[in-house]
């Protein structure tokens, strides 16, 4: 669920580079206009461009999930992605969670529940949950294990993070 | 006045003599029965908003203005002599700042007899140099562009090759590390089988294991004049800056070490790194900011292992099942370079009466990448094989597997003959037996198959001296701990406030921990050996007790009330000499910028008691028969680590290690080519970790014994143990499943499916 790659509009094939080439990135709602190298990834763009270091690079080849962030609502690994497949794209990162310095109960959940140790791969788990309750608000266990089976947690975290989701679920509900 | 004294310590099953400067006065540890606000209480971590916000800056998050950013050529070859290399068209790539290799950087000398940069490379991933650039794009098409001219030298893989005479050689004193096997033995070997009435022998097999943190290790380094700022994903701040302090020549206080956040480390992230040097080296070359940090691949190749292991284990017992012989003789892959052994022999030493035993360890050299310290170095080995051989010996005897471990069980430390301080193994039995439901005989079945196993732990965690924090007060009634540890995804800022908050009698929103960073002064040894809470924890009670000593002494003064009279509690002060309880910032807020200022010390080990935890689990798994799939379908869990601080990251630490001694039964294993000496899956896409489909139900709980000998908390450690008999009671019951033994982890489909055939 967490693997789906963007892909290239096929309508039309633009030619980007050499060299760097400008793009516009939509992130948390705020427009950025940054110019790339057509090989900088996504991820990269964030993190090194932007200053949006929430999104981590464990392993920058889509096999950890920890850079996953929505693009078009759609999470993403963000390793996987060139900058430039994402122009004009609305990217939510984790940064983009927390309003008025009030936490996003899917992050309040991973806190109360526990749902982190070291914390790298967090930011990626709780971009996968949000996109799980975007789409389907009251998920089974079942379906929190599939929204989080791309996002590897080497502390273990895991048990705690499918606590922290079904949680979330119930605090969104309330919520609304 | 400080007294200087001679302690025993046990770190990760050596044990240590060493000096240490005993200061202040000691503390009891909490009554059992101590009414407590916040130790013992679920707080949630105080650094989780920051983690789950994305805000927490790791070492891998780290950007300076002007920063450059290093990559590393490694050899393509599992051992070779650098005859050359050219660097010129690397240098010349616009955006390259910097080569550094062995011709243009000082001989510097690191681990054993081998350089920064060495001439000799000894495993494939070995350093051989380093482009400094403005971006990593940059660095790494740099990297193609450097010529090495290599002279092929002869290598060798495998562990007992490397022992044979004619092997080639990683060193001119040969393979072995400290040219003999490490021998220990009490009693009478011979006497001891001479008695058995059953006498078995097996030889396990253990697969070399990947840490795989999710943080890649790597440096930032900044040089302000003749100082030196090293940000580090690391263990232990004051090792990197003594390391670097040393092999730079530079005085202690101009390296300044920080460590803020950290992505995981589980002993891989123990000691100095080469890039860390090398990003110092770079950044005086450049007069820039240099950050290295590893790739997925090179963290697979180069920053350690959990060692493969060959044990030949021999035991001998009664008919009753009391033991009389147990024999090992071990032997350990190091791979290329070897700092800290681990001590496979560990657990059977220590886990059973047993008077006649010997066990032999070969830590043997080889042309792969080195090992380093992975959560309970040796014990999750040298537990493996034990637990299975106690298996098989209950069932040659017709025992209850449990009912052997119990007959052999010990309120004595074997290694010296003092008893333990405390020892909850024997209620973790009763507990975790009762939980699980064992001996439930699983029913027989037809294609899915069934089994139950358990096995035992043993480990330190008892923490040591020295170990430094203070406490200060300040003007506006909060209060900050400060010490020279660090957090690295245990909890340790969370326990350490919630002892403050006790020991003060402040509410823990009050409180704030300082840890990370070596320029605060305050010393405190490495996060590993499940040591942090048990060596920093009393150290900050101290520093609380003083500083709230110092607060009761200038409040009574202030507001004229007896200082016995008068208590804290949520910050408050109150005595019946009061009208109404006074808030602590009140007290202070005319004093101007009077701080209060406690300091705490860690207090000696005891000398007449062995310090312990202990453990036991209990799994439940299917076998499908058909596609030799196991499915771990529950661990019961109890251990007893003394005194639980917080129950909340504990059960994180225990469900965590659980889960890595799943993925180490059953999947995890560096695979290395035998023509080649290349690893074949140095990526997370074929070296498997668990991911969220695999997690059993896990239940645990602790024993809850405060152990009052311990330290002043009565706390022990918690981070290894859980980790230690997973695999164990894993293959106790897939055997159990399947009627026939697997001798080798992991407990791949293949391996089962040929067990099955026969
Ligand atoms: S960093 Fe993108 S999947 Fe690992
Ligand atoms: S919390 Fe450490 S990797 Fe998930």
């Amino acid at each position: 669920m967490a693997t789906e790659a963007v892909r290239p509009r096929r309508r039309k094939i633009t030619v980007r580079g050499p060299g760097k080439t400008l793009i516009k990135l939509i992130v948390n709602g705020e427009t950025h206009e940054v110019l790339v190298e057509p090989r900088r990834t996504l991820l990269d763009a964030l993190r090194k461009d932007l200053g949006l270091t929430g999104a981590k690079k464990a392993c920058d080849e889509g096999t950890c999930g920890a850079c996953t962030v929505l693009v078009d609502g759609k999470p993403i690994y963000a390793c996987m992605a060139l900058a430039i497949e994402c122009d004009g794209k609305s990217i939510e990162t984790i940064e983009g969670l927390a309003q008025n310095g009030k936490l996003h109960p899917i992050q309040q959940a991973f806190v109360e529940e526990d749902a982190l140790q070291c914390g790298f791969c967090t930011p990626g788990q709780i971009m996968s949950v949000k996109a799980l309750l975007d789409e389907n608000p009251t998920p089974t266990l079942e379906d929190v294990k599939r929204a989080v089976s791309g996002n590897l947690c080497r502390c273990g975290a895991y048990p705690k993070i499918f606590k922290a989701a079904l949680r979330a679920a119930k605090l969104l509900h309330q919520g609304s | 006045m400080p007294k200087v004294i001679k302690t025993k310590t046990e770190f990760e099953g050596r044990v240590l003599e060493e000096y240490v400067v005993v200061e202040g006065e000691g503390l009891t540890a909490w009554d059992a029965q101590a009414p407590l606000k916040f130790v013992g209480k679920k707080i949630p971590r105080i650094d989780g908003p920051e983690r789950a916000t994305g805000k927490a800056a790791y070492t891998f998050d780290v950007q300076l203005p002007g920063m450059l950013y290093g990559k590393i050529l490694r050899s393509p070859h599992p051992h070779a002599r650098i005859k050359n290399i050219n660097t010129q068209r690397a240098e010349t790539l616009p955006g390259v700042r910097a080569v550094l290799c062995y011709k243009n950087t000082p001989k510097i000398s690191f681990r054993r007899q081998t350089f920064i940069f060495d001439e000799i490379v000894r495993y494939v991933g070995d350093e051989v140099a380093c482009v400094i650039a403005d971006d990593e794009e940059i660095a790494q098409d740099a990297l193609e562009l450097i010529e090495v001219e290599y002279e092929i030298l002869p290598f060798v893989l495998d562990p007992e090759e490397a022992l044979q005479p004619n092997a080639p050689k990683l060193y001119p004193d040969g393979n072995l590390l400290g040219g003999q096997p490490e021998v220990y033995q009490r009693g009478n070997l011979e006497q001891g089988f001479a008695q058995a009435d059953v006498v078995i022998e097996r030889t396990f097999r253990t697969q070399c294991a990947l840490h795989n943190c999710m943080e890649p290790h790597g440096s930032v380094a900044l040089w302000e004049g003749d100082s030196l700022t090293v940000w580090d994903s690391t263990q232990h701040i004051f090792g990197v800056r003594e390391g670097l302090a040393r092999l730079l020549g530079l005085p202690l206080h101009k390296v300044r070490v920080i460590k803020k956040y950290m992505g995981g480390g589980f002993g891989s992230k123990n000691n100095l790194g080469k890039y860390t040097v090398i990003a110092a080296l770079a950044a005086r070359m450049t007069g820039r900011p240099v950050k290295i940090v590893l790739d997925r691949h090179e963290e697979n190749l180069a920053t350690g292992n959990r060692p493969a292991s060959i044990q030949r284990l021999k035991i001998g017992a009664k008919r009753d099942g009391a033991l009389t012989a147990l024999e090992l003789k071990a032997i350990i892959a190091a791979g290329a370079y070897c700092l800290w052994p681990p001590s496979v022999g560990g657990p059977a030493r220590e886990l059973y009466a047993c008077p006649n035993l010997k066990t032999e360890q070969y830590t043997v050299f080889t042309n792969t990448g080195p090992l380093s310290a992975f959560r309970a170095p040796g014990y999750v080995e040298g537990t493996f094989a034990l637990e299975s051989l106690m298996d098989e010996l209950a069932k040659e005897l017709g025992m209850d597997p449990l009912e052997l471990r119990l007959k052999n069980y010990t309120e004595i430390d074997q290694t010296t003959g003092r008893p333990y301080s405390t020892k909850g193994l024997r209620e973790a039995y009763e507990r975790g037996a009762k939980l699980f439901g064992w001996p439930r005989r699983p029913e027989p079945q037809g294609q899915l198959r069934r089994g139950v196993g358990m096995a035992s732990q043993i480990w330190s965690g008892n923490g040591m001296p020295p170990a430094y924090a203070l406490v200060k007060i300040n003007p506006d009634g909060t209060a900050t701990v400060i010490t020279g540890t660090q957090d690295i995804g245990t909890g340790t800022k969370t326990v350490l406030a919630q002892i403050a908050a006790e020991e003060l009698g402040f509410p823990i929103e009050k409180i704030s921990v300082e840890i990370g960073d070596t320029q605060m002064g305050l010393y405190a040894p490495l996060s590993a050996g499940s040591m942090t809470v048990a060596s920093v924890g009393p150290a900050v009670r101290m520093a609380a007790h003083e500083a709230r000593q110092q607060l009761l002494d200038v409040a009574a003064q202030v507001l004229e009330a007896p200082r016995e009279s008068l208590t804290i509690t949520d910050g408050l002060l109150s005595s019946p000499a009061l009208q109404k309880p006074v808030a602590v910032h009140e007290v202070l807020k005319n004093l101007e910028n009077f701080m209060i200022i406690g300091r705490g010390a860690r207090e000696p080990n005891p000398e007449d008691v062995t310090v312990n935890t202990f453990g036991a689990q209990f799994a439940e798994v299917t076998v499908d028969t058909e596609t030799g799939e196991v499915k771990v379908e529950r661990i019961v869990a109890v251990h007893d680590s003394g005194r639980v601080i917080n129950p909340l990251t504990l059960s994180s630490q225990i469900e965590g290690g659980i889960i890595q001694g799943l993925g180490y039964a059953l999947f995890e294993q560096r695979v290395v080519d035998r023509n080649t000496g290349v690893v074949v899956n140095d990526n997370l896409e074929n070296y498997k970790v668990p991911t969220a489909l695999d997690i059993p139900e896990i239940v645990f709980e602790m024993v809850e014994r405060p152990d009052p000998r311990a330290n002043n908390l009565g706390a022990k450690g918690v981070g290894e143990p859980p980790i230690i008999p997973t695999a164990a009671a894993i293959a106790n019951a897939v055997a159990d499943a399947l009627g026939v033994r697997i001798y080798e982890l992991p407990l791949t489909r293949e391996k089962i499916l040929k067990a099955l055939q026969h």
